[in-house]
């Protein structure tokens, strides 16, 4: 029986990777995509870096549903309920290992993270990647000491979970007031309103990812 | 040997190596070794992305796809195993 089923999925996984490499073939001509329009247009972004330009202005929409999706990871979660066993182990004194690791590295990741925010304006780098050396650190001093979470009161935690959504969305409806359409940033401060969503959202994006890694929420609940 | 016919080698070399940790990935019956065969499959994806000028996907990959969904995977593992330590208690 085992055999059988395995040999049915053999042939299941040959087909799909036959129909996968027909539909590749038969594909048409590459088009040279929209990178031509994008350069075009780069002088209206208010950024020099096409990515960055791309995710946060011309699809900027785009990048604030991606804030939107990780903080309803973070609520759903939190919503699996506390863990079942609190861990032997709350912190880790003793292990001059991580103490070393914890000591050094934490500074340089915070530097590294603010520099890789500030360079995403003309090469690669920007918010996501700051947020995740920001959340690498984060984990860092998680696995260094449990209790560090408690640290962080529920309020500011919360806050800060939503400040990159919130800053985003404030932004976005801001502009309207102007007569612009929603995301339509000002081009005299597009460059500065893109380094305003950056810096919330890099907050909210290091501190979502630790919370994912921590797992439950943190502090009494309000 | 030219440059390029080195570069080729190596491209050749990451996409090899690269579907065998995804085949170790998958298929190793130690969940631990699984986990750590993703986290340097998730590396070397990164440095895949690189060779394809896409520095910016390069480092999401290293940060996120390597690091963060690996020490994710490993506290998952870690829970698992002390919950199913707690069951055998029972």
């Amino acid at each position: 029986m085992n055999r059988i089923s395995s040999v049915v999925l053999l042939l299941l996984l040959a087909s799909l990777a036959l129909i996968l490499g027909l539909a590749v073939i038969s594909l048409a001509q590459p088009s040279s995509g929209i990178g031509q329009l994008v350069n075009m247009q780069m002088s209206n972004s208010g950024v020099d870096h096409p990515v960055t330009a791309v995710l946060l202005n011309f699809r900027g929409y785009d990048t604030l549903l991606e804030m939107a999706v990780l903080l309803l990871a973070v609520i759903a979660v939190w919503s699996l309920g506390s863990r079942s066993s609190p861990q032997q182990t709350p912190s880790n004194h003793s292990n001059p290992i991580l103490l070393a690791l914890f000591r050094m590295l934490t500074p340089l990741m915070i530097v590294v993270a603010g520099y890789l925010l500030w360079v995403g304006a003309h090469a690669p780098g920007g918010a996501f990647q700051a947020g995740s050396i920001l959340a690498a650190a984060g984990v860092l001093a998680l696995l260094y000491d449990q209790r560090l979470a408690g640290r962080l009161s529920s309020w500011s935690l919360r806050f800060s979970l939503i400040l990159g959504c919130a800053m985003f969305v404030a932004v976005a409806t801001g502009v309207m007031l102007g007569g612009a359409h929603l995301l339509q940033y000002p081009l005299p401060w597009a460059g500065s309103l893109i380094l305003l969503i950056e810096l919330a959202a890099t907050i909210s994006i290091g501190l979502t990812l630790t919370a994912l890694f921590y797992g439950t929420s943190t502090g009494e609940r309000p | 040997m030219t440059s390029n016919s080195l570069l080729f080698f190596f491209d050749a070399l990451l996409v090899v190596t690269l579907l065998w940790l995804a085949w170790q990935s998958m298929s190793s019956r130690d969940l631990f070794r699984g986990i750590v065969s993703f986290i340097a499959f998730g590396l070397l994806l990164a440095l895949i992305w690189v060779r394809l000028d896409a520095p910016d996907v390069a480092l999401a990959e290293a940060a996120i796809g390597a690091g963060l969904s690996g020490a994710l995977l490993l506290t998952a593992l870690s829970r698992l195993e002390s919950s199913a330590k707690e069951k055998k208690d029972e």
